[in-house]
């Protein structure tokens, strides 16, 4: 009988990687489903376990990082607006289970020279991947410090090579009712059309400051989070940062963006933190950080303007809310 | 009546005061507790207020006239989550910052109507007492008659303060419009036997100061 010494064995032949997320996906759906008849919601924790960590990440550059106190791990993955996976704020770690992230992958097309679609797997060696520590400012006025972990989107704009026709880039969201429950039809249609799509102008795009994200807390994204891939755009209201991404779409015209769609008055293409333009059933002027108690200022462009005010120079932000 | 019903009732309506408490004690009131706090609120206020308005309905249906003693309590305790709403958002949301508070009631429409439901309760609750009742006699009624706008407008203000996913407005405003829409029907259904016994709204009001009457020779006895 031939036995194997143990350096014989490479650790894939043992499991495959996909093979143990999915049984780990598979325990932490099971688990979860055992403890809601028990009463209880486990899924969230187990789904946590899950989750692979990710090897080689850098400290991003030290300007961008802010030195503030971070959000818990739990805060930032237990209150997420995440309309695809429910509306309520608990909703998406509680339908975390439904979106499968394997495989994955992203189309980027339009005006590029080398239009390619990308396995997830691929997008994750374009760059190396930086450590970020961010402040988040949702339009709902909360705010949050999370430390993610992605690279500047600017490392997948090279790649395909923008043509001198594109000036914004529109991103899209996965539909998919199954994984994503939040986009079956509800008993009074859904108010957002899927796909969620989102855009920026080039150089917004292009700003250091803008990261294609594929994790937190050391860890690839949480399905709450938006698995497998976000943006982030910490000057911009958290809406504008995408997640669950499956399309990157380069155009000539300012393209379309969900929120505004819905309800343009609320919500412009650019939604640039701003205190000094309320929206109009709330003030933007404070906010409060999740885990404090008092409300703090909102600061414009969510404390990121002496990176980014000059990309809005003689720009009326009042108009271009 | 039966004795249970209403020290029954006066517990369930306090049970969702009571698992706020012991979720703010066990420290479960999520990321944002101040935020479940004014929803747990909201939303409660507006569910018991419904269930106020539901009282004459079910009596009606159901015949069981004991019911009617239960509709004060259950409306003071809409005012009792109204005002735990308000407090909330006055105290732990805004902390006193009464410029930032005018400034909301005045130009945010939802902040407006809640503001204005709120204040308007607190002229029912004022009223609410037996010997108020009398006094009034049938202006009761017509001050009474308030709880409809103020049902309203608590729909409207959850309505409005919603982003995108309006169903469960939509519920709140479906079940107030049956309510009212029973109402309606019966006004227009009794009409004629009405004329005949005085008017429907004289008659209810009497029947509970009877009812009151009754309790009160009850509790002496």
């Amino acid at each position: 009988m031939l036995i194997k010494k143990p350096d014989d064995l490479k650790a894939a032949e043992i499991t495959s990687k996909e093979m143990y997320v999915n049984r780990r996906q598979f325990i932490a759906s099971a688990l979860g489903t055992g403890a809601a008849f028990a009463g209880f919601d486990l899924a969230d924790v187990a789904q946590a376990h899950a989750l692979e960590k990710l090897p080689n990440v850098k400290k991003g550059p030290a300007a961008y990082n802010t030195s503030e106190k971070l959000n818990s791990l739990k805060d930032i993955t237990s209150y997420n607006n995440f309309y695809e996976l429910g509306v309520d704020k608990g909703d998406p770690a509680a339908n975390a289970k439904y979106l499968t992230t394997k495989p994955w992958s992203i189309a980027v097309e339009g005006e590029v020279k080398k239009a390619k679609t990308f396995a997830i797997e691929d997008i994750m060696k374009l760059a190396p991947l930086e450590e970020r520590i961010y402040r988040l400012r949702c339009v709902e006025a909360w705010s949050m410090v999370i430390p993610w972990i992605g690279f500047p989107l600017s490392a997948l704009i090279k790649q395909v090579e923008p043509t001198n026709n594109a000036k914004f880039i529109q991103f899209v969201t996965l539909v998919d009712p199954k994984r994503l429950p939040g986009q079956k039809p509800s008993l009074f249609g859904n108010s957002i059309d899927w796909p969620y799509v989102e855009g920026l102008r080039m150089d917004e795009a292009t700003h250091p400051l803008t990261l294609l994200t594929v994790g937190l807390y050391g860890e690839v994204l949480p399905a709450q989070n938006g698995a497998p891939l976000r943006l982030v755009v910490p000057w911009k209201y958290g809406f504008k940062s995408i997640k669950s991404i499956v399309k990157v779409r380069f155009v000539e015209q300012q393209p379309a963006t969900s929120w505004n769609k819905m309800q343009p008055q609320e919500y412009g293409f650019y939604s640039n933190v701003n205190p000094a333009v309320d929206h109009p059933r709330w003030t933007q002027a404070t906010e409060r950080r999740i885990g404090e108690f008092l409300r703090r200022d909102t600061l414009p462009f969510n404390g990121y303007g002496e990176q980014v005010a000059s990309l809005y120079k003689g720009m009326d932000l009042k108009k271009f809310y | 009546m039966v004795t249970w019903l209403k020290p029954v009732t006066f517990v369930a309506c306090l049970l969702p005061f009571a698992q706020l408490l012991y979720r703010a004690y066990t420290n479960e009131l999520g990321a944002n507790p101040i935020e479940t706090i004014t929803r747990f609120t909201g939303s409660w206020s507006l569910f018991i207020l419904l269930a106020s308005l539901a009282v004459t309905p079910l009596r009606r249906i159901t015949g069981w006239n004991d019911l009617i003693r239960l509709r004060r309590m259950v409306g003071l305790f809409a005012f009792f989550y109204a005002t735990l709403h308000f407090s909330t958002y006055m105290v732990l949301d805004l902390y006193f910052d009464f410029a930032a508070i005018a400034k909301d009631i005045l130009k945010r429409p939802y902040i407006t109507v809640g503001f204005s439901a709120l204040i308007l309760m607190i002229p029912l609750a004022v009223t609410s007492t037996a010997g108020m009742i009398r006094r009034l006699g049938k202006r009761w009624q017509q001050l009474h008659s308030l709880v409809y706008l103020i049902a309203i407008l608590g729909v409207v203000h959850f309505y409005w303060l919603v982003k995108s996913d309006i169903t469960r407005p939509a519920q709140y405003g479906m079940v107030l419009a049956g309510l009212l829409g029973y109402r309606l029907y019966h006004k227009w259904s009794a009409a004629p036997s009405r004329r005949a016994n005085r008017g429907g709204a004289e008659q209810e009001s009497s029947n509970l100061a009877n009812a009151r009457r009754g309790e009160k020779l009850a509790s002496r006895k």
